[in-house]
Order: structure tokens, then C-alpha cells, then sequence
């Protein structure tokens, strides 16, 4: 076996893990220097999980298993995610697991699960947040779906590791106009899925406009820990693979040296960071739209990636082949 | 080599015997006996299809069974597939069946408990695994019939019970007939055209046919079958007659039934006929991806469990059919490889959708015993009354939503491979359809999630809202064993589907893709062969048990001194503790869809005010009605129904009561037929 592989993975889910609070932080950061405040730093979500920890665990009346385990399933699939993801070598032990269907299987699950817990409280709040996040995700999936078409086409392979070493080879696959439209369905996409303005506000707290916070409104001490923590790894994890997809510059593609994989992390680091803080800095200029307006959104999202197949097929020939 | 004939005989003995077990039994012995039987014909035919799978062949020829005719059986593995998913389904709905009937604390009458539903169901249960292996046209046609009607009595079975079952019983009664009509001419036409009805002869004898006559040929069947597959647009009779059955039939109708459907199609279509143009594949895809995204679009605005769970057959349905005319369309380009993994895709889903939708309407007949209650908005708190229950329905839940690790995925993950792989075939068309095709499936899989979270939230979670729901037992074990099995089933097919992967190479060959071997791998992973992809479904399970177990130990770590969990309050806003009429029912749960998808369904809503006497301000009443009717059923069949009404009323005036009269017609027709006569000749 590779020991230099092993190693990528062990270093790529320890900086997911201990990163994503981090970027988190940053975004917070960003947000408040651009809104003129101070800020309560980056280092605020590791407070923030440390002290809801030292809380003691608490069960709502009425509720049952599934709210229990969803906190747990949410962050056990973004974990797996962050195994599977190729953000720093494309050489993996898991390389040939890395299929991009699963992936979005995977984000999947963690929405159902949460969006299961939601009604298990049986409160409007639940019932109404899980109602809208389970709406946006049945219309997000088909754009994340027809994104990944695109992108498989020129690596004629759903598997990740393949398309990102193809992409990093090739790099003329991403300016082609097949790749540019991917990349706006899939970051659309991406904003949906992680919750993220304009289609739904992570810091709000306002009935009328709640989608995940609505949700999880029941969670507290550990439990709201663990979900928010699943929620921040689902962001830098997506983050990543952005990234990875369409910026793959840097990520090891040989499993030989270990420069190679810490010159990537330093990279894939660097890249999530930029990316959150422009996401941040565009989050405060945004509102956020109307609940019955992200369809129109995401709809607008489907067509951008159902052209990128149409243009990759149509336009394959030079890029492609 | 003898084990097939000697299943069959098993099975038809047995399900022979269980007619006239079912009429003359008392009551306390009938459904021990009968379900035993019919568990029997279940084993016994799905031992025939699993040794079909397994390599082996058999074909027979009775010439004296039927008159003229003779009957003609053939097994090979296309049938032993059907037969073996129709055996497990059957076999595992017959041990729920005997708890169902036999067992404590139901809920209202049971037609199914009854003499004549219980004389019909072995026979039911045998037709679902005698139609694949017959080999001509007459015995595939008698065995449909014979299906068709038995299924008919038993959708009838409650019709005491409540007037909508014999409207829903006149409904499948009408649009299965015409399915057959179509059927007996298309195989009529087609025996013709072919110069003999064995399935050999057919298959021989079709080279010879014109392309119109094919052509005619494949659309009159495929109508035909979609149909039976409840497929739109000829889908009426589905959420209408799987609703209004005992749960019961209503697995076996959703989970063997409609598959036949399937197998028709692919025996005409691909082995029989021996493929076709594009236009017939194209037109099959078209029925496929509107029946899966329209089905699964109703499912998500249905209150009703069962019919929720009618609309998401016809929704699995077409995605197998968009699988089975994608494997067409690459047939008739020439890319056998695809082909023949776009076929083994829908096959797959085939098994799935079985294992899985017998499952759920086993939960929802358990749910629906112990309530009497389908309505979700007044269902829910299921799961602390009913934690059996409720479990086997998440494992089907799973398997439904197409998420890892359930059954499901593994299929439409081989369909979506073999939709996203086939753009490697050159041709506009090709470069068209499939993106619209993956679209489709994508669509419909993220809907699907919505609308099981949606059965499995509101109807088995949080309060009980309603009294029926609040004194809900749990089911009799027998009925918790039936569906324990479908959900082994359901697990061993999302875990290790590579065991399959031999048995459906021999399928897909036998369907006319020869030299192909689309799913390889040895049980662990799924390989596929042809075009670079794996999938590991164990895999993923263990590594999300691996990261569960690691987030439970790193949180135990973390709040090892506080391990001891407190119940608390719900936040109620300061307003006093929220009430079960204040949680999401699944109406105000598909209320957003509703809305996003407002231009298709067309949903009908009413608000009347009653304003109080004294002043128009002051409220006293408000009444709302939503109603999200099937607006396909009503285009297209309410102006054929008001065309005939029409037709009938004003043949009406024909019927004057005069002796006169009807002798003058009588007269005029004689006359008539000799003027013909004498001008024609």
C-alpha cells in the first residue's frame, strides 16, 4: 500500500475537521470588518462548540430517535465526504470509491436526515423548516446532477479523483464554455445546499425567512453543537471540492511525495479561505430572496448546467477529445 | 434441468388447491391454510425463476390443455427474473397475509378474510408466476386474464366496506379490458404477420414484417403493457384501485403485477421483435420520463398513504421504462455494451422497486389496520405506538428515496450510468434525450425524498393528530415476520447487488443483448465492465458507521460528565405547550412543491367566508379546500367519458318502448344487409 496516499487522507480529514469552524470564523469575520462591527474573531465557532459541549444534553418531550441520531448522521455523511472529496491528491487509497453520484447521495442523506428531525419535534418549526429545505433540495439535486453530466463528460467517468487529474491536465476543460457554465450551476447550487444567502440566511432568526435554522430550532447543548459543526464541514467540504473541480491547480496527481501533498493542503487551504471570504464579502451585499423566488433561482441554475451538457457534447470536439 | 418443471408443478398444485381450500374452510382455519399454501406457490415459483437465473432452461408443450391452441411454457432467464422477484414478493406477502387475516385487533371489516377473496388469492399468486413462462401467444394471453380478473375480484374484495371500492373496481375492470383489446390485436397482428403464435414462431417469423406491421404491432402492445404497468398516461386505474385494495393485493399488485407490465414489454419488444427504430424507443422513453416525473409530483401532493405510495409505483415504473427504451435506443445504434447495461440498470430497479414497494404497503397495511386511518394529516405519533412498524417502514423508505445505503440507489446509479455513458454514442438524438433523461431521473429522485420524508415524518413521527392514530397498536407478529423478510430483501439487495450481477447478464442476454456483461464484480462492489466505474455500497456503510462511531465517541469523550440526558420542553414562544394541531400536516408539508410547481398540477382552492351577522368584518366561519386533482385524467378521459354519456343518453331516443319500432328496425337492417350484399357482390 501507499503510505504517502494514507498519509493525504489522515492530513486532508484532520484539516477539514479542524478547518471548518475555522472558515466559518473567517466568513463571520469578513461579514463584520465589511458591516464596520469588530467581530468576535475567528477562532468564535471553537468557542462557540466548546461551550455547547459543557452543556448538559437535552432531549425535547416527544421526540424520538430520529432526532436523536440525525445530528449524528448529519456529521458522520459530511465526514465520509470529506474522506471521499480529493482536495489534496488525486492518489488516493479511496480514489476509486470517489464517485460523484455518491457524493451528492451522500449530502443527500445528511439534509433527509435533519429534515426527519424536524418533524420529529412535531412543532410548526420543525414541520416548516424541513417542508422548505426538503422543496429546495428536491430542486437543487437535478441541478447538481446535470453539473456533474457536464463535468464527467470530458473525463468520460463519473469518478471524481479522474476528473479532477483530467481537469488538472488539462486545464483548457475548464475555460471551455461547457466547463464556465458548470462552475455557475454548481456554485448556485452549492449555495443552496449549504444554506448560504440568497437562498436562506445562516444567521437569521426570523420565522418568515427560516429554512435550516427552523429546523434545528429545538437542538441545544452537544446536540446543536454537532449540527452546526455538520453544517460548516458540509460548507468547507463543498468549498473544497469546488475547488478541487474547477481550480485543481496543485493537487498532488502522483502518490509519490509527501512536498507534493503538503504543498496541495497549503494550496486547497488557501483556495477555501479566498473562496469563503468572497462568499462572505458577496453575502453582505446580497438579500435574501423570497422563499417562493429560489425556485426561479434554481430553475435558472438547471438550465445553466442542462447547457453546459449540451455545450460539452455540441463543442466537445476541440476541448474533449 | 428437472428442478423448473417440478417448481411449476409445485406451485400450480399448490395454488390449485388453495381455491377451493379458501370456499370451503371455516373461518378459523382459512387463512392459516390459505396463506400457507400460497407462501408455498410463492417458494415454489421463485425456486423455478432462481434456477432460470442460474443458467438453466426449460421449455414444455401441452397440446391437449387447451383447445385449438394447445399450451405452450418456456423458461428462460427474462422469465426466471420476473418469476423469482413475483416468487419472493409473493412468498413474503402470504406470511403478512396470514397475520393479517388470522391476527388480533384489526380495524374494521376485512373483505379479505372472506371466502371469495381468499379462494382467489393462491390463484392470483400463481397467474403472477405463470404469465412469464408462457410461451404463445393464447396461454400468455389466457394466464394475463386470468391475472387481470383475479387481481379484479380481489381489488373488490372490500366493497361492503366503502362505496369508492367499487368505483375504483369499475375503473380497473374498464382500463384493464382495454389494455387486453390492445394486447389481443397487437399479438393477433402480430401471430398473423408471423405465420404461427408460439413465441418461436414469432421470433422467427418477424423478419419477414413490414416495418408499418412492427411498427403497429410494438405500439399496441407497449400501450398495452404500460398500461398494466400504470404508466401515463393510461394510469388512471393505479391510484385508484392500489388505494381501495387490502394491502395485501395491493403489494402484490404494486410489487409483481406491475412489473409484468415491464416484462412484456421487454419480451415484445426486445426479444420478440428483435429491437426496432429509434421512434419506438423514443416514444417509450417520452412514457417513462413523464410517468416518473408526474407520478412523483402527485406523490408529494398526496394526503392519502397508499395512494402516495400508488403514484411512486408509477413513478418507479417509468424510470425502469426510461431504462428499458434507452437500452432500446442503443440497441439501435448499434452500442450492444450500453445497451446492455441500460437494460440490466432497469432490471435491477425492477427487483428493487419490488422489495422495497411490498415492503411499504405491508407498513402502510399495518398502519391502516391498526387506525383504519390512510389520511397522513391525521396519522402521526405512529412510532412510539407502533416502533416495528415504523422501523420497517424507514428501511422501505430508504430503499424509495434512492440514497446510499438503501436498495435503490444501486439501480439508478447503473441508470444514470448508463444515461451519462451513453452520450458517448454519436447523434444528435442521443446528445438530446439523455441529458433530458438524466434531468428526469434527478428530478424525480430529489422529489422522491421530499415525498418520503414526508410519509415517514408526518405519518410516524412527532404527536399523534387524530384518535385513531393515538390508539394504534402494534401488528400481529406474523404481519412484523412478512415484512422483516422484504426487509432482509431490501438490505441484501443494497448491500451486496453483485450478487445478482450473473443472473442479470444471463437476463439481459436473453433479451436479445447477447455477448454482453454489463454488471461484473463479486458481490462487494458493483464493476461495471464496459465503461470505467465502481461502486461499493459496503463500502459506504462502513465508512458511515465507522464516521458514526467516531462523532459517538468523540461526543461521549467530550460530555463524559454530563452524560445524563434531561427532557425539557419544546420552545412554545412563551404561548403554552404547542398542540398536535399545530405541527406540519402533509398537506402544509407539500405546500411549497405545490406552489413551485403550481402550472402543472393545477391545484383547485376554494376560501368561503361566512362573515357574522352583525358586521362583515367579524369572522365566523372560513372553510378552505385544496384539492390537487390528476389533471392527465382529467383532460383526457373526462371528455371520452362525457363523449360516451352523451352518446348513450341520446341513443336513449332509439329505445322508445314500441313493439312497432323495433320490428322496423329489424327490417331495415335486413334489408339493408341484402342491399349490401347484392351491390357488393
Amino acid at each position: 500500500m501507499n503510505p504517502v496516499g494514507y498519509a493525504a487522507i489522515v492530513l486532508q480529514v484532520g484539516t477539514v475537521v479542524a478547518g471548518a469552524p475555522l472558515l466559518t470564523g473567517l466568513m463571520r469575520q469578513t461579514r463584520a470588518r465589511l458591516e464596520g462591527r469588530a467581530g468576535a474573531g475567528v477562532l468564535q465557532p471553537w468557542r462557540d462548540v466548546r461551550k455547547l459541549l459543557r452543556k448538559e444534553p437535552i432531549t425535547p418531550v416527544g421526540t424520538g430517535p430520529a432526532f436523536r441520531w440525525a445530528p449524528l448522521v448529519l456529521v458522520a455523511t459530511s465526514l465520509v465526504l470529506a474522506v471521499l472529496v480529493p482536495l489534496i491528491s488525486t492518489e488516493s487509497p479511496v480514489r476509486g470509491r470517489a464517485d460523484l453520484i455518491v457524493v451528492v447521495a451522500l449530502l443527500a442523506l445528511g439534509t433527509v436526515a435533519l429534515a426527519l428531525a424536524g418533524l420529529d419535534t412535531g412543532t410548526a418549526f420543525g414541520g416548516m423548516g424541513a417542508s422548505r429545505e426538503m422543496t429546495i433540495a428536491a430542486l437543487v439535486e437535478p441541478t447538481i446532477l446535470m453539473a456533474v453530466f457536464a463535468l464527467s463528460i470530458p473525463a468520460g467517468s463519473t469518478n471524481l479523483p479522474v476528473i479532477v487529474a483530467g481537469a488538472a491536465d488539462e486545464p483548457a476543460r475548464l475555460t471551455s464554455p461547457a466547463g464556465l457554465l458548470a462552475i455557475a450551476a454548481l456554485s448556485v447550487a452549492v449555495l443552496a445546499e449549504t444554506g448560504r444567502l440568497p437562498v436562506d440566511n445562516p444567521s437569521t432568526h426570523l420565522e418568515l425567512t427560516m429554512v435550516h435554522e427552523a429546523m434545528v430550532l429545538e437542538y441545544a447543548g452537544p446536540d446543536l453543537a454537532l449540527v452546526e459543526f455538520g453544517a460548516q464541514l458540509r460548507l468547507t467540504v463543498l468549498l473544497g471540492l469546488l475547488a478541487s473541480l474547477f481550480a485543481p491547480w496543485g493537487i498532488a496527481t502522483s502518490a509519490s511525495s509527501l512536498a507534493a501533498v503538503l504543498l496541495a493542503l497549503l494550496l486547497v487551504v488557501l483556495k477555501v479561505a479566498v473562496l469563503g471570504t468572497v462568499l462572505a464579502a458577496a453575502e453582505v451585499f446580497w438579500a435574501k430572496l423570497r422563499l417562493f423566488r429560489v425556485p426561479e433561482l434554481l430553475a435558472g441554475s438547471f438550465l445553466l448546467a442542462l447547457l453546459a451538457v449540451t455545450a460539452s457534447y455540441f463543442l466537445g470536439g476541440e476541448g474533449g477529445q | 434441468m428437472s428442478l423448473i418443471p417440478a417448481a411449476l408443478a409445485t406451485a400450480t398444485a399448490l395454488g390449485v388447491a388453495g381455491a377451493p381450500a379458501g370456499l370451503v374452510l371455516p373461518q378459523r382455519v382459512r387463512g392459516w391454510v390459505v396463506g400457507v399454501l400460497t407462501a408455498g406457490v410463492g417458494v415454489a415459483g421463485g425456486t423455478a425463476g432462481v434456477a432460470a437465473l442460474g443458467g438453466s432452461g426449460w421449455s414444455a408443450e401441452v397440446p391437449g390443455l387447451l383447445p385449438l391452441a394447445g399450451t405452450y411454457l418456456a423458461v428462460d432467464a427474462l422469465s426466471g427474473l420476473f418469476m423469482a422477484v413475483a416468487g419472493a414478493v409473493v412468498a413474503a406477502v402470504a406470511v403478512y397475509g396470514i397475520g393479517y387475516v388470522t391476527g388480533h385487533g384489526s380495524h374494521g371489516s376485512h373483505g379479505l378474510g372472506s371466502r371469495g377473496a381468499q379462494a382467489v388469492l393462491p390463484l392470483f399468486a400463481l397467474s403472477l408466476l405463470l404469465v412469464p413462462a408462457a410461451a404463445s401467444v393464447s396461454t400468455f394471453l389466457l394466464l394475463w386474464e386470468l391475472m387481470a380478473l383475479t387481481s379484479l375480484l380481489l381489488v373488490l374484495a372490500e366493497h361492503r366496506a366503502r362505496p369508492a371500492v367499487r368505483q375504483a373496481g369499475v375503473w380497473y375492470a374498464v382500463m384493464t379490458h382495454l389494455g387486453l383489446v390492445l394486447l389481443l390485436a397487437g399479438l393477433m397482428v402480430y401471430a398473423a404477420q408471423a405465420g404461427g403464435e408460439t413465441f418461436a414462431a414469432l421470433r422467427a417469423g418477424t423478419t419477414g414484417i413490414s416495418p408499418t406491421m412492427r411498427g403497429l404491432v410494438f405500439v399496441l402492445t407497449a400501450v398495452a403493457f404500460t398500461s398494466k404497468a400504470g404508466l401515463v398516461p393510461l394510469h388512471a386505474w393505479l391510484p385508484r384501485a392500489h388505494p381501495e385494495a387490502p394491502s395485501v393485493v395491493s403489494a402484490l399488485m404494486s410489487a409483481a403485477m406491475v412489473n409484468l407490465g415491464i416484462y412484456g414489454l421487454v419480451r415484445v419488444g426486445s426479444d420478440l421483435l428483435g429491437g426496432g427504430p429509434a421512434w419506438w424507443w423514443l416514444l417509450v422513453m417520452a412514457m417513462g420520463g413523464l410517468s416518473a416525473v408526474y407520478g412523483i409530483l402527485q406523490a408529494a401532493m398526496a394526503s392519502d398513504l397508499k395512494r402516495l405510495l400508488a403514484y411512486s409505483t408509477s413513478e418507479n415504473m417509468g424510470l425502469v421504462v426510461l431504462g428499458v427504451g434507452a437500452a432500446g435506443l442503443f440497441a439501435h445504434v448499434g452500442n450492444e455494451a450500453l445497451a446492455g447495461l441500460a437494460l440490466a440498470a432497469a432490471l435491477l430497479h425492477v427487483v428493487n422497486h419490488a422489495a422495497f414497494k411490498a415492503l411499504l404497503f405491508g407498513a402502510a397495511g399495518s398502519v391502516l389496520r391498526a387506525t383504519g386511518e390512510r389520511n397522513l394529516d391525521l396519522l402521526g405519533g405512529l412510532r412510539a405506538r407502533m416502533p416495528f412498524t415504523a422501523g420497517l417502514f424507514a428501511v422501505g423508505a430508504l430503499g424509495a428515496v434512492a440514497l446510499p445505503p438503501g436498495n435503490g440507489f444501486i439501480s439508478e446509479w447503473l441508470l444514470l450510468q448508463s444515461m451519462i455513458h451513453g452520450l458517448e454514442v454519436p447523434g444528435v438524438t442521443t446528445a438530446i434525450v439523455l441529458p433530458l433523461a438524466v434531468a428526469v431521473i434527478a428530478l424525480s429522485a430529489g422529489l422522491a425524498a421530499a415525498v418520503f420524508v414526508k410519509a415517514l415524518g408526518v405519518g410516524f413521527f412527532a404527536q399523534p393528530r387524530g384518535e385513531q392514530a393515538a390508539a394504534a397498536k402494534e401488528s400481529p407478529l406474523l404481519m412484523l415476520v412478512g415484512m422483516g423478510l422484504l426487509a432482509a430483501l431490501c438490505a441484501a439487495l443494497a448491500l451486496v447487488p453483485g450478487l445478482l450481477g450473473e443472473g442479470l447478464d444471463r437476463t439481459v442476454a436473453a433479451a436479445g443483448h447477447t455477448g454482453t456483461r454489463p454488471v461484473a464484480g463479486g458481490g462487494l462492489r458493483v464493476r461495471l465492465e464496459e465503461v470505467s466505474a465502481t461502486l461499493s455500497p459496503l463500502w459506504v456503510l462502513a465508512a458511515l458507521v465507522v464516521a458514526l462511531g467516531a462523532v459517538m465517541g468523540t461526543v461521549g469523550w467530550a460530555t463524559r460528565r454530563r452524560q445524563r440526558r434531561t427532557q425539557a420542553r419544546l420552545w412554545d414562544c412563551g404561548g403554552g405547550a404547542p398542540t398536535p394541531r399545530m405541527a406540519y400536516t402533509a398537506t402544509s408539508f407539500a405546500e411549497p412543491l405545490q406552489r413551485v410547481f403550481d402550472d402543472m398540477l393545477a391545484p383547485e382552492q376554494d376560501v368561503d367566508v361566512t362573515p357574522v351577522r352583525e358586521s362583515a368584518y367579524l369572522v365566523e366561519r372560513v372553510e378552505f379546500r385544496n384539492r390537487v386533482p390528476d389533471r392527465i385524467e382529467h383532460r383526457l378521459y373526462q371528455p371520452v367519458l362525457d363523449l360516451l354519456a352523451a352518446a348513450g343518453q341520446s341513443a336513449r331516443r332509439l329505445a322508445g318502448g314500441s313493439v312497432h319500432t323495433y320490428l322496423g328496425y329489424g327490417f331495415v337492417g335486413l334489408i339493408t344487409l341484402l342491399v349490401v350484399l347484392v351491390v357488393g357482390w
